[in-house]
């Protein structure tokens, strides 16, 4: 009975397989579609009390592989989170564009990463995407006072780490190898 | 942790090509996003129509979120209820005891003023609700206040319809497409809503502040007449709100107005009824005790 048989290791099991191409690539793409439509669904709420969640997973993806969302990601997931985030269309893909490229250029000056390092920068792109979200709404019609948002931001922060350990399971998950080669 | 190594483009022509491909593809993605932007800010309703068809195709995870979050909130009220029972159900009794004399009274009042309408010419100003229908999504990581009903243009529903709930205003409807609508809460900052002072008439403009209270601007100014627990209910001023539904309670007194918190708490409610615009059809006799004291 081989399907039962639990007496090999992860190298006996990972023997002559590979991890399946489409959901290596697919994975991150429908991880960060699902994260801008969840706060929405989580609950009806009279102040903005959530997490991005899309822009968060967005960041852990590229800090955890950089170079696996390419730069210009930014537009067709940005575009999908302008449908469902309620902000004026085009605020995301311009955020997140503007946010991937930053991500890019301080990978490339502080090459050298640690746990502390990421949330820092991630902390950074947190507080100014929440805060120039704010600022565009208010363009767009809203007249919002800026201390609404001060909740949000720091419930992102502290939940940045929690979602970097999601996408870790995740991209674990992803790079699995259960195809026969 | 080590830079990944293969991050550089090196002497390699093709690297460095792509690498400067990628950084163009991603300053194109920004233009796009500006120009976008604009569009959106010159004209709001530029993407209803996209926002519209990508809310309808998302309904029914909607619906099946909209059931769970009941469904979870109906578990942790039963739960606590176990606990409060016994207090509750005595005071409960001692209130239907009260509530019983209060009804009575009030279908003597009703046939009153069903009397003295009559006497008057009036038009009674109730008519069937749209639809009944879900909050099913709400924008709850934006600073702008929206909602999505699960029901559309096909139930009937079109643009300024006001929505409630059993407990108050809730708010009126945006965009709609073919099976979903958007709603603009009364707590959103764009939300104005003519109201007045339950007991007197006391007029005022509702609006909201963002943050899930809401702001009320008296019309007339001088001595704030406000008081803590004055129950605010909306005009019908301007046509779109019907006067006489509950909308907000004073919570704290300001110089020109007050805060005042919400009384139907869009997290709270399972259904919400959206109605016809109230739009009175004739110009009402000058005495109305309907025209909201303006």
């Amino acid at each position: 009975m081989p399907m039962l048989s639990r007496g090999g290791g992860p190298a006996r099991r990972s023997i002559n397989r590979a991890p399946s191409p489409l959901i290596a690539l697919a994975l991150p793409w429908l991880t960060i579609f699902l994260g801008s439509l969840l706060p929405g669904w989580v609950l009806i709420a009279s102040a903005p009390v959530l997490p991005p969640v899309g822009f968060l997973l967005f960041l852990s993806w590229r800090q955890l592989r950089p170079g696996l969302l390419p730069i210009w990601s930014g537009l067709p997931l940005g575009l999908f989170d302008d449908l469902f985030s309620g902000q004026p269309f085009g605020a995301a893909v311009l955020l997140w564009s503007l946010a991937a490229i930053v991500l890019e250029l301080v990978e490339a000056r502080v090459p050298w990463r640690s746990f502390f390092t990421e949330w820092l920068v991630a902390i950074g792109l947190i507080v100014a995407y929440i805060v120039m979200g704010l600022a565009l709404a208010n363009l767009a019609g809203a007249g919002a006072h800026i201390g609404i948002i001060l909740p949000q931001i720091v419930i992102s922060i502290l939940s940045y780490p929690l979602v970097g350990r999601l996408v870790a399971v995740v991209d674990r998950f992803r790079l699995t190898p259960f195809m026969a080669v | 942790m080590a830079p990944p190594a293969n991050r550089r483009s090196g002497f390699s022509r093709r690297a460095q090509y792509s690498t400067f491909l990628s950084y163009t593809a991603g300053a194109v993605a920004v233009v796009v996003g500006l120009v976008l932007l604009a569009l959106s800010i010159v004209s709001p309703g530029a993407f209803a129509s996209v926002r519209s068809a990508a809310a309808d195709v998302t309904a029914p995870a909607g619906d099946a979120a909209a059931v769970s979050r009941s469904f979870g909130r109906h578990t942790v009220d039963s739960i606590t209820g176990f606990f409060t029972s016994g207090r509750e159900h005595a005071r409960l009794k001692r209130e239907l005891a009260e509530a019983k004399v209060r009804l009575v009274e009030a279908e003597a009042t009703a046939a009153e003023n069903r009397r003295l309408k009559k006497l008057l010419g009036l038009k009674g100003t109730g008519s069937a609700p749209v639809a009944f229908a879900r909050l099913t999504r709400s924008t709850s990581a934006s600073a702008r206040r929206f909602a999505i009903v699960n029901a559309g243009r096909n139930d009937g529903l079109a643009k300024g319809m006001p929505v409630r709930s059993s407990d108050g205003l809730i708010g009126r409807i945006l965009e709609t497409g073919a099976s979903s609508a958007r709603v603009l809460l009364i707590t959103d900052t764009e939300s104005l809503v003519p109201v007045r002072r339950a007991t007197d008439g006391v007029p005022a403009f509702a609006q909201g502040n963002g943050d899930g209270t809401i702001r009320i601007r008296l019309i007339n100014l001088g001595i704030n007449p406000l008081k803590n627990g004055d129950v605010m209910v909306s005009s019908g001023s301007g046509g779109l709100y019907r006067p006489g539904t509950p909308m907000a309670i004073v919570t704290k007194i300001l110089r020109d107005g007050a805060t005042a918190r919400v009384l139907a708490n869009p997290s709270d409610t399972d259904f919400v009824m959206v109605e016809h615009t109230w739009a009175p059809k004739e110009t009402p006799p000058p005495a109305s005790p309907k025209s909201g004291g303006r």
